[in-house]
């Protein structure tokens, strides 16, 4: 047992919460003295908690790290989270799949941004770091697990918790120090590059949302109404671009890791950092308006304080347990819903009240906007981002609703739209399309103040251009629906009323064109979502005209195909073909087959069975052992066009307990017009019972042709063992093998059967199976007055799996354009940067 | 009128539509009675029906029938009054489908049919069935 650690995690802990809270108690008093040896004197104490706090936060992630490295299984963490077969490189997915860690993860980085505030923003220091700290106590408080003595109230759930004492398990009564030999594992679909990065960058961005409200607050604390906008700007910016980074990360682990084809599914988890997201991006857009023309600081700074808050709200539903069934999300509720509840409330209510108290001192402009100018068109897009995110919130909060009409006696049976990906496609499409519009036409008010005439003037080339390009589109891509037209227009109109003021910017000054570049990316991000969305196509389509149900008619729509092992069938232009199962060594890539290797006492190992390549390249010797994920089964399906071979593809079916039991990623074989996304619908059951058939008898002598189920087979020879695995061979003992030859469609292959006389008696008979064929040879008897040999042959159904397929059309400009836009917000927010540091 | 009374009332007017439309949209937890009463009535949208699957004495799960293509099939589930209903689903049977604990059925009556367009199975949370190994 060792307990050192985790006792040292733990008092990290409590040491973090209390340093936060002295931080932000210090920051506070230094905030308010007049007198300047007083100030500083409390601001040295401040800085001096922070950096403690800091120290703190990493020594816990330390001590944290050290539990799952080490595989101290004693720690509920490690056991749950980890094993020993966990790849290092995986080990620190470990750390953020429990809630703990991912608090941790997100207290790492606010740490670390307020750090970096306390060096650059001495100016801004103790009213932001007030608030930083004040966050920072609320999160250490999730992860305290300190039990409150009189109230009885449990504050946060340790993640240094012992297992004996997480789990009600009989041996622990027994045997208290006991330890399991091995953990439970992470969930095998964690185990991705992407989910390495993934949550780190959505972390950050998160944290990067406290920045701008903090400076927010503390600028309307400070009655500095609209001075904190030009430090607060920079900060946005980034974190803008790193949540975008974030949320894009996870859509497109989506895309390559589950089965619901496509990177994104309006599931209340996405939902819940997308509308804080949508918010983010209207309130770098009002800020800027504000630095421009000093109009929309108001707005500024509801924005600012909603992004904030519906990060709250977002950590709130995604980890109080509330969506239930709403999300295919499994979170576990760790029973913190009220501390959630009250950390989001403190910050609503404080930032609600000292904005309704400075309200009246707020300088607004009273002048009206024209319809003329820059930040008429960019307000207008802002209302619209926000009423986007609106339209995503309201549905996603059902579950919300239900819980409030329970807790005061009603019932409510409300569930979320049925078709999620339909309802809020319908909405967001033209919101976007409004969105692009308004973003397009307000580039033409970029410097000038302008008039109709101009406009006019202006407008007459791009809207040319938009429309010959659009009209391209539409010929060549067949775009029909009212819809999905009035979204590439907008798409190719904010593209290009884009283009020509970069065209501009960049011979004035290519450092501003951060704005026109991100805009760019956004029009080609549109464009792509509608292809690779709109357009998706299943190309599976089951076309032997069987219909299983016939009440049901054609609606019953059959999406996917079945395959039997080396039956070609056509699908969307393919010959297609299943080639059996696979299996993924872990240190060499490429692909086994099942069939080429043994399995050890060890899942982990198996031993090749012969010389095994892949592609053309050897990878093992015969007889190697070497390491597989025995999770993971991949089946090759091969896709011919014009019988060339156009992809190996091999989507994966993972044996994941904590998922459900299986699931499926597709392969995806890239094109550059579009992708063809395959994913295994159902794999064929390993443990169900195989059904024979009818033993057919042959007798055969060497080197006889004959068929076992339409096979060609040959007995080829019949030779003694003198040795058998797992059988000691004794004085009169008699183990003969035959060995039969079997052309399969690709293959050929060898049966194998023995026949054992044992004491003289005794015969045994171990069949040899070609699971690829579905055949089994039994060695019955050896005639040797006619030199013959009695042979039992079965058949069985062939191994089969059923896939669905999908097309996806141009998604490659959604990657691109979600490139170009992060390009933009990089430029940006340089430039923003450099404006504090410069000023 | 100023521009900004406009815009004001506009974003109102757009906040209120997207409300009534999401009350429009939203589906509702029903029983398999109440779902057939609504398709009598000429109501096909959507429904949520949370039921188990149909189980023997000994715990296997009765009425599970697949297409002989496999590709579909029905099962029997029991709702929360313990009404049978047949439901069909037009996707391979999920291998962990006769493990799990609750199905969420999202379709309609087609008839006397209930043909589901999703199904959500609630499976025994690695939490509450795993033990402890001793031996491992």
């Amino acid at each position: 047992m060792h307990y050192f650690i985790g006792d040292l995690g733990h008092v990290f802990v409590i040491t973090s919460f209390v340093t936060s809270l002295v931080a932000a108690f210090a920051y506070g008093r230094a905030h308010g003295q007049i007198n300047l040896d007083k100030k500083n004197e409390w601001l040295q104490n401040a800085r001096v908690s922070f950096y403690i706090h800091s120290l703190a936060v990493v020594g816990v992630v330390a001590s944290l790290f050290i539990i799952i490295y080490q595989h101290y299984f004693e720690y509920h963490y490690a056991y749950a989270h980890s094993s020993l077969h966990l790849p290092g490189q995986y080990m620190v997915s470990c750390f953020w799949e429990g809630q703990e860690g991912s608090f941790l993860l997100w207290m790492f980085w606010q740490a670390f941004l307020g750090l970096i505030l306390i060096r650059t923003q001495r100016e801004w220091e103790a009213p932001v770091m007030v608030i930083f700290a004040l966050v920072q106590a609320f999160i250490a408080s999730m992860i305290l697990g300190v039990v409150i003595p009189i109230l009885e109230l449990k504050l946060g759930s340790s993640p240094f918790i012992l297992l004996r004492d997480a789990m009600d398990d009989p041996i622990f009564k027994l045997q208290p120090d006991f330890i399991p030999k091995d953990g439970n594992g992470l969930n095998p679909l964690l185990q991705n590059y992407w989910m390495v990065i993934h949550p780190p960058t959505l972390f950050l961005g998160f944290a990067f949302t406290l920045v701008p409200f903090a400076f927010c607050l503390a600028g309307l604390w400070q009655k500095k109404y609209s001075e904190w906008i030009k430090p607060a700007l920079p900060w946005t910016l980034l974190g803008g671009a790193i949540l975008g980074l974030g949320i894009l990360m996870g859509g497109y682990w989506a895309y390559e890791t589950l089965n619901f084809g496509g990177y994104w599914n309006w599931d209340p988890v996405e939902n819940a950092v997308y509308v804080p997201w949508l918010v983010m991006i209207a309130s770098i857009h009002t800020m800027i308006t504000y630095k421009n023309s000093e109009t929309a600081l108001k707005s500024s700074m509801i924005l600012v304080v909603a992004v904030f808050l519906l990060i709250l709200y977002s950590t709130f539903l995604t980890r109080s347990g509330i969506l239930g069934d709403a999300s295919v999300h499994s979170f576990t509720d760790l029973g913190l819903s009220g501390q959630l509840l009250v950390y989001m409330l403190f910050f609503m209510i404080a930032a609600i009240v000292l904005m309704a108290l400075r309200w009246k001192e707020i300088p607004s402009t009273e002048k009206e906007v024209s319809t003329y100018s820059r930040e008429f068109w960019i307000f207008l897009g802002a209302t619209t981002l926000c009423l986007m995110g609106f339209q995503v919130l309201i549905p996603t909060s059902i579950p919300v609703y239900n819980k409030i009409i329970e807790i005061f006696g009603g019932i409510s049976n409300l569930a979320p739209p049925a078709n999620q990906i339909e309802f809020y496609s319908k909405f967001q499409l033209w919101f976007a399309v409004a969105v692009a519009c308004f973003s397009g036409v307000g580039q033409f008010f970029w410097w000038r103040k302008m008039d109709k005439e101009k406009v006019k003037k202006e407008l007459i080339v791009p809207a040319l251009i938009t429309l010959i390009v659009f009209a391209l589109i539409i010929a060549v891509a067949k775009v029909y629906q009212p819809a999905y037209l009035a979204l590439t227009f907008a798409g190719v109109f904010i593209i290009v009323s884009n283009l020509k003021v970069l065209q501009t910017v960049l011979k004035v000054n290519p450092k501003l064109s951060g704005g026109a570049i991100a805009h760019i990316g956004i029009g080609m991000m549109l464009i792509g979502i509608m292809f690779s969305a709109g357009y998706s196509r299943v190309v599976s389509l089951n076309n032997t005209g069987l219909i299983y149900i016939k009440e049901m008619g054609t609606e019953f729509n059959r999406d996917n195909l079945l395959l039997f092992l080396h039956e070609p069938r056509t699908m969307g232009g393919y010959d297609i073909e299943f080639l059996g199962e696979r299996m993924e060594p872990r240190h060499k890539s490429g692909y086994v087959k099942k069939g080429d290797i043994e399995p050890t006492a060890d899942p982990y190992k198996v031993v090749a069975k012969k010389e095994i390549s892949f592609q053309g390249k050897k990878l093992y010797n015969a007889k190697d052992t070497f390491e597989v994920y025995p999770e993971n089964t991949f089946y090759e399906i091969e896709l011919r066009k014009d019988n060339k071979i156009a992809a190996s593809l091999f989507p994966r079916v993972q044996v994941n307990p904590a998922m459900g039991g299986f699931l499926a990623s597709p392969d995806i074989k890239r094109n550059l017009g579009s992708d063809l996304y395959t994913h295994v619908s159902a794999p064929m059951d390993a443990n169900a019972e195989v059904d024979w058939g009818k033993t057919e008898e042959v007798r055969v002598t060497i080197g006889q042709k004959f068929y076992i189920n339409d096979y060609v087979a040959v007995l080829e020879e019949v030779k003694r063992l003198d040795q058998l695995p797992g059988l000691e061979l004794v004085n009169d003992d008699v183990a003969v093998q035959a060995r039969i030859k079997v052309e399969g469609e690709r293959d050929t292959y060898y049966a194998e059967p023995i026949f054992l006389i044992k004491d003289r008696v005794q015969v045994g008979r171990i069949a040899s199976e070609v699971s690829d064929l579905g055949i089994k040879v039994t060695l019955l008897n050896i005639h040797p007055e006619s030199n013959e040999f009695s042979l039992a042959l079965n058949a069985r159904q062939k191994d089969w799996v059923i896939i669905k397929a999908m097309e996806k059309p141009y998604i490659n400009i959604l990657w691109i354009g979600t490139i170009v836009l992060l390009i933009g917000f990089t430029i940006a927010m340089l430039r923003r940067f450099k404006e504090i540091r410069t000023a | 009128m100023k521009k900004s009374h406009i815009i004001a009332i506009v974003v109102i007017a757009a906040a209120i539509a997207i409300i009534i439309a999401t009350a429009g949209d939203a589906s509702t937890y029903v029983n398999f009675e109440q779902a057939y009463q609504m398709a009598s009535n000429g109501n096909t949208t959507s429904i949520h029906v949370v039921g188990e699957l149909k189980k023997d004495a000994q715990g296997n799960v009765i009425g599970l029938e697949k297409s002989p293509d496999m590709l579909s099939f029905s099962f029997i589930l029991l709702d929360d009054n313990h009404k049978e209903q047949k439901v069909y689903y037009n996707e391979p049977i999920p291998p962990d489908f006769a493990r799990s604990e609750k199905v969420v059925v999202i379709g309609s009556y087609q008839g006397d049919a209930f043909l589901a367009n999703k199904i959500l199975l609630k499976c025994p949370s690695k939490y509450q069935e795993q033990k402890l190994n001793a031996g491992v």
